[in-house]
């Protein structure tokens, strides 16, 4: 009991301190301030379940968790070997590939812009996770199934975008490019990416996280004995809880990871946007 | 009309190439089917064929491919058969089967009705948890310096994580203290939508601007009178947008919820048909699922529009 009282001292200590870091005005509390919320939740955690002694079948505590962390790392790679750089990351990339080749090519027919916008957007608010059984089937158990989920599962945000990107300069703007002879392609180049770029990774951005989903998701259907899916799925069933949660941090990880890569990525190319200005 | 010809157009091809695709994605069952009633095909055995390619199949045994859309437990089911499916596992199995509701007085459990109503209860109970605790999380954060500072990059950083990870975990805990049935897939629904209206409502709670928050000031408002008359429907059209994305993910979240235990649900019905590879069942309950959110979001969509109009504002 005296571990809970102490949590939840540490809890008012730390709130009260946040509270004066937060009215400081100080140039880090930007940083310190979520850093020491984070910091104070897991120790409430391990205090918490501790003290009412919670069984660590239910919930494992953050140490027994980086315990299992450390202890496995070798298998976590492996896991996230095979979920994420294949699954997730080849079919991130020939997901975005061919959404940004079809988006050419519908944003040259206003026909085609009408029609397929619309059926875009359904198939894009669809559960498309639903396909994985499907594509198990179709593409079997390893990872290139997993990689054909992604690829559905990212094409329609990033089509969606980078046809609203293509259509987002104005007609002054190419009336100026007609004036200076530049055929289709040069304007495309010059002004029409340039310009949908925020719009484009826009789009990546949101295919991220979509991407991670959809390569663990799909692993529930079937797997291979690997891959962090698979983990997941067979630790819940041997209520080895805290393999489950390193898992999840693996996944934390990877998704912070690659979404940080391509929001890097977008500073650079699109450092001329208001949003990205300082 | 202008919307419509086109949308039709690119309906149309996508069915074409679906009866075409069918052809070579079907042809070795095509064919096992046509050798049983003893037509003479190229490769003449099954263990020959096996090692031939699906498109040279398709090409060598142009006579027999007349069944290609009708093959029971087809790789790639017809539009047609999954409508059957769909028509026999709905009003058909209600009206006509023994445990359908006409004969028994309750929905069968083997109908997409009952599965697909399972569902939507777990994502409508989640949906409205996870939006509510969200709205009332976004004020918490507008209105308190200290918790804006502490939470909201957690809650954009969650937005990167797949959370949907959890799943797994958070329905087995749950049944383990005694939760089962709907409350574990509402959770999960709830907290899949929990946080994009997080942060959709605290963009939205904040996009008042400077002029109007000074011209509340001078007509001597109160800060529960600037919050009821300028931020809360200032940050309307915020909130349905991120309510849309909501409720979207908490039909996943509720889908992806079955998929552990096995009590009846699409996700049951998806995961069910992928065991005993009855392709025509996963179909239609991902025709099921795909109505459903297009269902969902239309009708948020509709209350979006008839609010945003009587405030004035779309």
């Amino acid at each position: 009991m005296t571990l809970v009282v102490l949590a939840l001292v540490i809890w008012i200590a730390a709130w009260g301190l946040n509270r004066w870091l937060a009215h400081s005005g100080m140039a880090q509390a930007r940083i310190l301030v979520p850093v020491i919320f984070g910091v104070t939740v897991l120790v409430m955690w391990e205090l918490i379940v501790r003290g009412l002694g919670i069984s660590a079948v239910l919930l494992p505590t953050p140490t027994l968790i980086a315990q299992t962390f450390g202890q496995n790392l070798g298998l976590l790679w492996v896991d996230f070997q095979q979920t994420f750089l294949k699954g997730a990351l080849g079919g991130y990339v020939i997901g975005c590939a061919a959404a940004f080749l079809a988006a050419l090519a519908v944003d040259q027919n206003d026909f085609l812009k009408r029609g397929l916008l619309p059926v875009g957007n359904f198939l894009a608010a669809m559960p498309i996770v639903g396909t994985a059984p499907i594509l198990v089937m179709w593409f079997g158990f390893d990872w290139h199934s997993k990689a054909a989920v992604v690829v559905l599962m990212v094409f329609f945000p990033v089509l969606v975008n980078t046809v609203a990107g293509l259509s987002d300069t104005t007609s002054m703007q190419r009336d100026l490019m007609r004036t200076y002879a530049s055929g289709y392609w040069s304007t495309l180049i010059r002004l029409r990416l340039p310009a949908a770029m925020p719009f484009i990774f826009n789009g990546l951005k949101i295919a991220t996280t979509l991407a991670m989903i959809g390569a663990i998701v799909a692993e529930f259907f079937g797997s291979p004995v690997v891959g962090m899916g698979f983990r997941i799925s067979t630790s819940v069933g041997q209520l080895a809880l805290d393999m489950v949660w390193a898992e999840i941090v693996v996944a934390a990880l990877a998704g912070s990871a690659f979404y940080g890569a391509v929001a890097l990525i977008e500073r650079r190319v699109t450092f001329w946007h208001p949003s990205q200005r300082k | 009309m202008k919307r419509i010809l086109p949308v039709l157009t690119v309906v149309a091809t996508i069915l074409a190439v679906w009866y075409i695709a069918c052809v070579p994605m079907n042809v070795r069952e095509t064919l096992t089917n046509a050798e049983r009633s003893g037509a003479v095909l190229t490769p003449e055995t099954q263990r020959e064929r096996a090692e031939v390619g699906r498109l040279a199949l398709v090409f060598t045994n142009t006579g027999h491919l007349g069944q290609s859309w009708s093959v029971d437990r087809a790789r790639l089911p017809a539009p047609h058969q999954i409508l059957t499916e769909l028509y026999a596992s709905t009003i058909d199995e209600e009206l006509n089967g023994r445990r359908g509701i006409v004969r028994s007085g309750t929905l069968s459990n083997r109908s997409l009705i009952y599965h697909g109503l399972q569902t939507v209860t777990a994502t409508l109970v989640g949906f409205v948890l996870g939006s509510g605790f969200g709205v009332l999380l976004a004020v918490g954060i507008v209105y308190s310096r200290t918790m804006d500072m502490s939470v909201m990059p957690w809650a954009i950083v969650s937005q990167t994580i797949p959370i949907l990870a959890l799943a797994p975990m958070i329905i087995v805990v749950l049944n383990s203290v005694g939760l089962t049935g709907l409350m574990p897939k509402s959770i999960i629904s709830a907290y899949l939508s929990f946080f994009p209206v997080v942060v959709g409502m605290v963009k939205g709670l904040r996009s008042p601007d400077a002029m109007q928050t000074d011209l509340l000031r001078t007509y001597n408002a109160s800060g529960s009178q600037g919050f009821w008359k300028l931020r809360l429907p200032s940050s309307m059209p915020y909130l349905f947008a991120s309510l849309k994305v909501g409720i979207a993910a908490s039909l996943v979240g509720a889908i992806v919820g079955e998929l552990p235990v096995q009590r009846g649900g699409l996700g049951a019905r998806m995961l069910g048909g992928s065991y005993y590879g009855q392709t025509e069942q996963i179909w239609a309950a991902l025709f099921v699922a795909a109505f459903l959110a297009a269902g969902l979001v239309a009708i948020v969509g509709w209350i979006e529009r008839r609010t945003l109009s009587r405030m004035g504002l779309a």
